[in-house]
């Protein structure tokens, strides 16, 4: 888009149009040494590097440590430490304001149970919904971009609680809220509200807390689901794009051995560019209140390099057609090994200015752009192509969560017989953190089945009975092109009583 | 020893506490008017009316005329269950405790326990007490789906390695229960009040239906028969709905939200405390 053409957009909003001339005032730039195998692989697609921009000025996630923020005020911000619930949404309502992001809006909001609940003691249930309802909604209307994260747990608290029925409550887009959980410390009750909530406002998620906490000394989920240290963040995020890879040799073995290596260089020797000039050349750590005042420090960026398409790239290796990552042995080692490959690369190569990470870079399972057609997100397998069975699908995803310490996740549509039974649902989900899962995520695909109770179901009627509804409502979940294909049927069987 | 198995759900979220697998037993010793899977009430008796029926050819017969299911060509359309003149399915598997104990196992670690249901599942109490002996030894829970017809206290060795029953009353009226059922709950209430005692009931039930069921005498007569135990089970109102229902009620509405919500405030006065409405 041209200048011109932001300036006078009739489709842009006010805030919208400041972004985007940022962005094209920020693209006037050529900073960034970028050899011609590298743009090769950018042309064709295999390098995207998610329009991050030509003079990168900030990291792209930045995690605060809002905690200290609480203890200890904020000198820039003038603002005390804060004594009462009020002065602390107040606090936090400011500061999340002054928070940068690749978006220009903060991608986290902090472990909110963390920060709110020693300001609950002495206030009512009734006087601290009141003042969370106000919170809630001011964060939903002001951060008008979607990747944005807070989290809570994994210790049950009030203030989940509280948030829980409020989410319930409003419906709301933003924040995205996680529950990490641990079974071991979070209660049932506890973990049982929040898969009840999910099944009414796709809210919280649930991470699997063990697999995660020692990543670093502290982590917080961000954005989408960035794992990531809190007191830091990720510098950058480019991402693999497997298939337009692929697409480039009919080998296996050029594949593998060649391309592969080759493009996995050019991306991080790109993503170190990118990580020198936000270090070295930006200022950003040199003017910035957040590290002044200790809320992040550089040493607490490490740089996420993403991967998407690993279904898609399998199967274009398969000969057999009917041979699929999901489904078949063949295509799921071959999947495995490409993953190793890819694994192997970052263990192994250096990434600038990335002490928390070892010096290297670490794997993040991408979710996908809009431009995105038929490729699947990270290494989700293709809706449609999902296992009959929940649990294979759920061991599937263990298998090839593993390579990934910075966010990787699956989504599962239930039906809403779940509502009636959320410790089924906990029961799935402690068994998919037994294998090994990362991160799940439900919503309720909202449908007739609703009155299935106890008895046998016949398949053939629940079909003929829901399609019609179950469409409809997909369309207001995940929009209605992913779940036109006769697999829905599939999917919201095994989803619920299957 | 082998029993008829009509299905296995891996995956249920609507048989009882948690994410369980549920073990579907072919052949009941009533026939409900309303019962929603009829096809499960009647062993096969190899008539072979199904047999050129099916559209896949999954169907054939043996050497003595036994009607054969292959389950690698059927696409479950449940043709062969639609044709089939008396309430049976030519889609049933022999099997023995280790084969069912396999089946469950594949479920693990996502389920924490088994409901095993029919057609009525105490036909076979001998092998659900096999069963359940192995299914526990997995760290798994074993619960009972029933119609109460058969008695509970004649299996003491059974109950001890059940862990709940659910219990699907239906009516209380002896003639009303025989309308609907073309059986006696002589045993019904017994079982009531025994597995009460034994607090060994997780839910009772009873499918509600205006002009078929007796709901109100029913809820009352339970409260009257197990009034020192309604904390310790759920009483689950279910709604009549025609799905699957054949014969005199195929095409019989639902009772109403304001019937439901009838019955459920009578429930309560009657001192239930747990009440779920489906």
């Amino acid at each position: 888009m041209s200048v011109i053409d932001i300036v006078t957009s009739k489709s842009l909003t006010y805030e919208q149009k400041v972004v985007s001339l940022a962005h094209a005032a920020e693209d006037t730039l050529d900073v960034l040494n970028i050899p011609e195998k590298t743009k090769h692989y950018m042309e064709i697609g295999a390098i995207c590097n998610l329009n991050e921009g030509n003079g990168p000025y900030r990291p792209r996630y930045i995690m605060p440590d809002y905690e200290k923020a609480v203890k200890q005020g904020c000198v820039f911000l003038q603002l005390d430490p804060p004594k009462n619930l009020d002065e602390l949404l107040n606090f936090l309502m400011i500061l999340y304001r002054h928070v940068p992001s690749i978006t220009s809006y903060p991608v986290f909001l902090g472990e909110l149970d963390k920060l709110i609940e020693p300001f609950l003691e002495g206030v009512s249930d009734e006087e601290a919904e009141k003042k969370l309802r106000l919170f809630l909604i001011y964060l939903d209307r002001t951060i008008t971009d979607s990747f944005c994260h807070a989290n809570l747990g994994p210790e049950e608290s009030r203030t989940g609680r509280i948030l829980f029925k409020l989410e319930k409550e409003l419906q709301n887009a933003v924040p995205n809220l996680t529950l990490k959980y641990d079974k071991d410390i979070t209660p049932d009750d506890f973990a049982e509200q929040a898969l009840y909530t999910s099944l009414f406002c796709a809210n919280p998620a649930i991470c699997n807390d063990k697999a995660h906490k020692n990543t670093y000394d502290r982590y917080g989920i961000s954005s989408c689901y960035n794992i990531l240290p809190i007191g830091g963040g990720s510098y950058t995020l480019s991402r693999i794009v497997l298939p337009k890879l692929a697409w480039q040799t009919k080998s296996r073995e050029e594949f593998l051995h060649v391309l592969l290596p080759e493009c996995l260089k050019c991306m991080a020797d790109y993503m170190n560019e990118r990580i020198k000039f936000i270090v070295e050349r930006s200022n950003f750590f040199e003017s910035s209140f957040l590290v002044r005042e200790g809320l992040i420090s550089r040493d607490h960026f490490l740089a996420m390099f993403g991967v998407v398409g690993l279904a898609e790239a399998a199967n274009w290796f398969m000969e057999d057609k009917t041979k699929k990552y999901g489904h078949d042995a063949e295509a799921d080692q071959l999947a495995d090994e490409i993953m190793t490959v890819i694994s192997d690369f970052t263990k192994e190569y250096p990434a600038l200015y990335s002490e928390i990470a070892g010096g290297h870079f670490l794997l993040h399972a991408q979710v996908g752009i809009d431009s995105d057609i038929g490729i699947t997100s990270g290494v989700r397998i293709p809706v449609g192509d999902e296992p009959d069975s929940m649990y294979d699908h759920l061991k599937h995803s263990g298998r090839f969560q593993r390579f990934f310490p910075t966010g990787v996740a699956d989504i599962f549509a239930f039906d809403v017989t779940g509502r009636d039974n959320p410790g089924a649902v906990l029961d799935i989900v402690k068994g998919a953190f037994d294998v090994e899962d990362k991160y799940i995520s439900f919503y309720a695909s909202d449908s007739d089945l609703v009155r299935i109770t106890g008895y046998l179901v016949k398949r053939s009627e629940i079909e003929k009975y829901d399609r019609g509804e179950a469409v409809l409502q997909n369309t207001t979940q995940l929009g209605a092109s992913t779940y036109k294909s006769a697999h829905l049927a599939d999917r919201k069987v095994r989803s619920g009583l299957s | 020893m082998k029993v008829p198995v009509n299905r296995i759900i891996p995956m249920s979220v609507v048989d009882g506490p948690g994410n369980r697998t549920s073990v579907f037993l072919q052949a009941c010793n009533i026939s409900c008017a309303y019962c929603h899977n009829p096809e499960t009430q009647q062993l096969c008796r190899s008539c072979r009316t199904c047999v050129p029926e099916c559209p896949v050819q999954a169907l054939s017969t043996d050497s003595t005329g036994k009607v054969i299911w292959d389950p690698e060509k059927c696409v479950q359309c449940d043709h062969c269950i639609s044709v089939c003149q008396y309430h049976a399915s030519p889609k049933i598997q022999m099997m023995d405790t280790v084969q069912v104990v396999e089946k469950i196992k594949e479920n693990m670690p996502f389920i924490r326990g088994i409901t095993v249901s029919g057609g009525e599942c105490m036909l076979y109490p001998e092998f659900l007490t096999e069963l359940f002996t192995e299914v526990k030894k997995l760290g798994l829970t074993c619960l009972i789906d029933t119609n109460g017809t058969v008695d509970f206290s004649l299996y003491p060795q059974l109950l001890e390695v059940c862990d709940k029953v659910m219990l699907d009353v239906k009516s209380w009226q002896t003639e009303v229960f025989h309308r609907l059922t073309g059986g006696s709950n002589e045993i019904v209430r017994k079982n009531l009040k025994f597995l009460a005692e034994k607090k060994k009931l997780e839910e009772v039930r009873i499918v509600c239906l205006e002009g078929e069921v007796d709901v109100e005498q029913t809820i009352g007569g339970i409260a009257e028969t197990v009034g020192d135990h309604l904390d310790e089970f759920t009483l689950k109102l279910i709604r009549f709905r025609k799905y699957g229902v054949r014969g005199r009620l195929e095409q019989t509405a639902s009772p109403s939200d304001e019937e439901m919500e009838h019955w459920q405030k009578l429930a309560k006065e009657h001192g239930f405390i747990k009440i779920k409405i489906t």
